[in-house]
């Protein structure tokens, strides 16, 4: 058989031999990036609703309190997701001939579920509760953003593992007065981190240790 | 009656598998021994494909739908839908005839703010301390200021954006009416007003009327109900 490539193809390929060391890391590093870019996360993404709720309007306008219709957000783990019925305390009067609200009427008459998409949804193998940051003074605001601002709910982070454990390991950074929870928009009246370190003590938020334990969240 | 869940389909992960990335995927990685196997005379060419086939692998991992099986578990979280079930609800309602345990509510004047006769009860259920007013001043704002403001006197925001205007708290068939009828309004409804029961634990319900009789109070205090050491305060106030 005849020579095909020209002996300087061998440096060539020790070259590509090399290079495919940093090959592999840059792939590697692509998929790291995929994996935590928002396209994966679906951070920031709006989500078609069934019927288009705005909390810009009910929040930021009305200046309805999360708790008129997360009901149950500060003594379960589940924040709750209003019920028709909850709708219809005022739009069995306004705009209460709406075509933007029919699904609305549909499901009040007929007793059928609306089927909100979910927007914030972390794997089933992690353990969350809603009451204990609330009832530890973490704002809504704290992970959901602020949501009197969006039209349609979006995730406002990406809810990695590295997210939460990020408060996790300095909570002092993050906590407010357990009576600033649903407010959007908090300032501190002072320094955070020095009123945020009362706070921790105050509450008998607990040492790091635990709360990066891996089986306070995989459990 | 129709009701309660908003069931939530779990349709955007239906859509959009989410890809895996990671050391888990075992078997593509495999694939890679193709570069020995290929030992030949030729082997100037053998980073080369060895190289492709690895991005191809990569590529094709980053991308391809891979099973979720434990990010989605086949349980139930609440208000997730259910197949099974002809409306689709996951969460059951009671059976009809029986009463879930802790439940009983056997205390009829603390859970319908009635008395055996049927007639709203006068007195509070239970003693009202500092605590539980504050308490109710909390609820209140979340639940009634809406549409009775935050003074009780029937113009909040809601009204302002056409709902049907309540009555002031602050008049004096409110003002002598029985804290049950109160409880009771907040319970049931009443007229154009929808009933807050599923949002209101009869406990903070008791406490919302105590911070309306406070209301109340304050709406028609003179200066002679101030104590003389709150007085002086006030009036420099002024
Ligand atoms: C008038 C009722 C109402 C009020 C008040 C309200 N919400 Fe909502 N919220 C809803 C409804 C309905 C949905 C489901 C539709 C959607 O996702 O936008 C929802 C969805 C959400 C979601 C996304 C849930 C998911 O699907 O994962 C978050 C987060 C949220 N609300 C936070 C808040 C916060 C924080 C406040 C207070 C500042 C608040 N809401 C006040 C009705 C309300
Ligand atoms: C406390 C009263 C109240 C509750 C509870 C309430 N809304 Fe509203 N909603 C309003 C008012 C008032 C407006 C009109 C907003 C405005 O004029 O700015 C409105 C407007 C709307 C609109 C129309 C917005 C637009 O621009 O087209 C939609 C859709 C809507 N609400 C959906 C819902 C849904 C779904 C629920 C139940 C989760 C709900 N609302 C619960 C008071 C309420
Ligand atoms: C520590 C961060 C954190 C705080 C504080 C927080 N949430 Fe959430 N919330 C989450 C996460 C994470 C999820 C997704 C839970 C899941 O998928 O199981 C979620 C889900 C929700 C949902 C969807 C229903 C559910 O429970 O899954 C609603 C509604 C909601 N939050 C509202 C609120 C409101 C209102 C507050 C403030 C009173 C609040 N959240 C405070 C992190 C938080
Ligand atoms: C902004 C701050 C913050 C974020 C973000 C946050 N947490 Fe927390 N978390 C706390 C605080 C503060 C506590 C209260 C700890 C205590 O009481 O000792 C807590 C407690 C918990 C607990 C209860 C611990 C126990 O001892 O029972 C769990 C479970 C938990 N968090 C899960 C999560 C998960 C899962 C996420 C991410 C999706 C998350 N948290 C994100 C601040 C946060
Ligand atoms: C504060 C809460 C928290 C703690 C503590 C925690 N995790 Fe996680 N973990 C999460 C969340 C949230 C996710 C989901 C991340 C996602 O959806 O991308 C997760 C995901 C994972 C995954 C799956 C990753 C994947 O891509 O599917 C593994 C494995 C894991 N955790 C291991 C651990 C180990 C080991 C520890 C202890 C050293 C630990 N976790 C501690 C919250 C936590
Ligand atoms: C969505 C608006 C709305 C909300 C929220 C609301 N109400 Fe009302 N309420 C009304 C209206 C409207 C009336 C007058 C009803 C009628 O005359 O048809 C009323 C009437 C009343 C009355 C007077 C009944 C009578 O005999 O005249 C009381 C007491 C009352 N509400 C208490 C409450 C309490 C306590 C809350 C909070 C738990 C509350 N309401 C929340 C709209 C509301």
């Amino acid at each position: 058989m005849s020579q095909i490539f020209h002996r300087s193809a061998n440096s060539f390929a020790r070259i590509s031999i090399f290079g495919a060391v940093f090959m592999l890391a840059f792939l590697g590093w692509i998929a790291f990036e995929i994996d935590r870019s928002p396209w994966q996360t679906r951070q920031a993404q709006i989500r078609e609703q069934p019927v288009p709720f705005s909390h810009v309007h009910h929040v930021g306008d009305l200046g309805l309190d999360c708790r008129y219709c997360h009901t149950t957000v500060e003594t379960s783990s589940f924040a709750n997701i209003p019920p028709t019925k909850t709708c219809m305390n005022c739009h069995s009067q306004i705009w209460s001939a709406s075509p933007t609200l029919e699904p609305v009427r549909a499901s009040f008459r007929t007793g059928t579920s609306i089927r909100w998409t979910r927007v914030y949804d972390l794997p089933d193998f992690v353990y969350f509760n809603h009451s204990i940051h609330v009832n530890k003074g973490v704002g809504c605001e704290t992970c959901h953003g602020r949501v009197d601002r969006m039209p349609l709910t979006w995730q406002e982070h990406s809810l990695q593992m590295s997210w939460c454990l990020d408060c996790h390991r300095q909570p002092e950074k993050y906590v407010r007065p357990r009576e600033f929870v649903t407010a959007l928009g908090y300032q501190p009246a002072g320094d955070r981190e020095e009123i945020g370190r009362r706070l921790v003590k105050e509450y008998g938020i607990q040492d790091v240790r635990t709360l990066t334990s891996c089986n306070t969240c995989h459990r | 009656m129709p009701t309660e869940t908003g069931d939530r389909s779990r349709e955007s992960e239906v859509g959009r598998p989410r890809p895996g990335v990671g050391a888990g995927h075992a078997r593509p990685a495999a694939h890679l021994d193709r570069a020995k196997v290929g030992r030949t005379p030729s082997s100037a060419r053998d980073p080369l494909v060895a190289l492709f086939a690895l991005a191809a692998v990569l590529l094709a991992l980053a991308s391809s739908a891979c099973r979720q099986d434990m990010h989605d578990q086949p349980k139930y979280i609440p208000l997730r839908p259910s197949d099974f079930f002809a409306d689709g609800r996951s969460e059951r309602p009671l059976a009809e005839g029986t009463v879930a345990r802790g439940h009983l509510n056997g205390d009829a004047e603390y859970y319908t703010g009635k008395g055996p006769d049927g007639q709203p009860v006068e007195a509070f259920p239970f003693p009202v301390t500092k605590d539980i007013i504050e308490r109710g001043g909390q609820r209140f704002d979340i639940y009634c200021a809406p549409c009775h403001g935050r003074l009780g006197d029937g113009g909040g925001m809601i009204v302002r954006r056409g709902f049907r205007r309540p009555p002031s708290y602050h008049i004096d068939r409110l003002r002598n009416a029985p804290s049950g009828y109160l409880y009771g309004v907040i319970s049931s409804g009443f007229g154009a007003m929808q009933d807050y029961a599923a949002q209101i634990e009869p406990r903070d319900r008791w406490a919302i009327v105590a911070y309306v009789r406070a209301l109340q109070l304050s709406q028609n205090a003179s200066i002679g109900d101030v104590p003389p050491e709150a007085r002086e305060q006030l009036e420099a106030r002024k």
